[in-house]
């Protein structure tokens, strides 16, 4: 086990330090090309609009979803984005359904089969929306279509959630209503629900130590 | 060189970058797939991982691609579809793009024609993501290495260890659905169309369990998911 796991974090760190470069090249030859380096100010004034946040935000998800993720689960969902919305259910389910457990090594197989497969789709369904863009923008713009994206994340965690919550509600009590009665009483954390994750997950695992040590779980 | 936001060069960037992350994830799947067969996993149930992943990232890919449509008003096409393959989501590059924007006094309700205050957005962009994608090689050791030790010295708390963590995001998206109920009847849209979802769920246990309809299971996040959605749109006109 332990040559396999060494191995993928060895592959990781060279495919994700090469993904940086890539994704720093973007710019660099897009002002090359055009010859057109933006004033440093500009830069630094846009960024203070959302680095402090991002960043912390950045900092929070790798603690929090790296251990759910795996090894290289982690290594491919940071370099391919969408984790909350698309990359941790992906990999939440796919490890339900194979009867696995998150953090062995099958759970680390599947998990990374799951966001490698959940990236190429998205990244091909990008490619054909490209494509055919012309096409598909006033079907993707209609009004009709409107609210069933606007409610993605509720039709998702809905079905993810019964799943989960039924096979471990006596955990999930805690964390539920924590986090309910918090979007309750502050309902402009709305936007901000990544921060929010580490959050429930802190409440989650030390209601969980107390249950654990009574002996309730 | 003239600037335009849907150049050639800007698609053929964008292409040599989505190659890149094609070819990872081809090469993590590879792996994964062969070390599964390695564990004794069987070839249907790797099979099952991969169909029932690709299913469900349809519609998910597709709410992406309309944030690409969104942003190519103002950026063209390419940007916005590299930075939604790789790292970004619409939540991080619309902010992004609209504080540059306020610095630089820009609007971005149409195409942005002048190349510096597109480059000025491309860097925002760029390095507001940068910490999501170098900490993980700097913190992966110490993270794995802190759940190894746990799992060696308490195999049990690990278990619930790691499911508390996986209820603790789903408690967060859960709650949040109730963040708009105050707005009257369209913030409780949302808790309709997760009990909704709920519901589709529950029913494809129900088959799956009492009438032994086992392949729905790969399906099973897909149809409540859908179906939720095709719901929300129904229901949206009627309650606002």
């Amino acid at each position: 086990m332990r040559n396999y796991m060494q191995e993928t974090d060895r592959y990781g760190k060279l495919w994700i330090w090469t993904a940086a470069v890539v994704v720093a090249m973007v710019p660099i030859v897009i002002c090359l090309h055009f010859n057109a380096w933006p004033e440093i100010t500009a830069v630094l004034k846009g960024l203070l609009g959302v680095a402090p946040i991002y960043w912390t935000v950045g900092a929070i998800e790798v603690i929090t979803y790296t251990p759910m993720l795996g090894t290289g689960g982690t290594y491919l969902a940071f370099v391919t984005g969408n984790l909350t919305s698309l990359k941790a259910p992906s990999a939440l389910n796919a490890m339900e359904n194979a009867e696995v457990k998150p953090g062995t090594e099958e759970g680390e197989v599947i998990s990374t089969i799951a966001i490698a497969t959940c990236s190429i789709i998205t990244t091909l369904v990008l490619v054909l929306g490209v494509v055919l863009l012309a096409m598909l923008a006033p079907i993707l713009n209609s009004p009709v279509l409107k609210p069933a994206f606007d409610n993605i994340l509720p039709a998702l965690f809905g079905g993810l959630a019964v799943v989960y919550i039924s096979k471990n509600w006596k955990l999930s009590i805690a964390p539920l209503i924590f986090m309910v009665a918090l979007f309750l009483a502050v309902p402009s954390l709305g936007s901000s629900v990544g921060v929010l994750v580490p959050v429930g997950v802190l409440v989650a695992l030390g209601a969980g130590r107390i249950m654990y040590k009574k002996g309730w779980l | 060189m003239q600037f335009n936001p849907n150049s050639t060069f800007l698609y053929l960037v964008a292409t040599a970058v989505i190659l890149f992350v094609l070819a990872q994830s081809v090469f993590f799947l590879v792996r994964a797939y062969k070390r599964g067969k390695e564990l004794g996993m069987t070839d249907q149930k790797l099979k099952k991982t991969i169909l029932s992943t690709a299913i469900f990232t349809i519609a998910p890919a597709v709410s992406i691609l309309i944030g690409i449509v969104t942003l190519s008003k103002f950026l063209g096409i390419p940007l916005p579809w590299i930075r939604l393959s790789v790292i970004g989501a619409l939540t991080y590059e619309l902010p992004a793009a609209t504080s540059t924007a306020n610095a630089l006094g820009v609007s971005l309700s149409e195409m942005i024609t002048d190349p510096k205050v597109y480059t000025a957005i491309a860097w925002v962009m760029t390095l507001g993501i940068m910490p999501s994608i170098i900490l993980p090689p700097i913190l992966m050791k110490k993270i794995q290495g802190g759940m190894l030790k746990l799992k060696n010295k308490d195999s049990k708390w690990s278990d619930i260890f790691m499911t508390s963590m996986f209820l603790g995001m789903i408690s967060a998206f859960l709650g949040m659905v109730f963040s708009d109920i105050r707005s009257g009847i369209a913030g409780w849209i949302p808790i309709f169309v997760l009990l909704f979802s709920a519901v589709l769920m529950g029913v494809c246990g129900l088959l799956i369990k009492k009438c032994k309809m086992v392949w729905l299971e790969t399906y099973a996040l897909s149809i409540s998911m859908v179906g939720a959605m095709a719901f929300a749109a129904i229901i949206t006109p009627i309650l606002v």
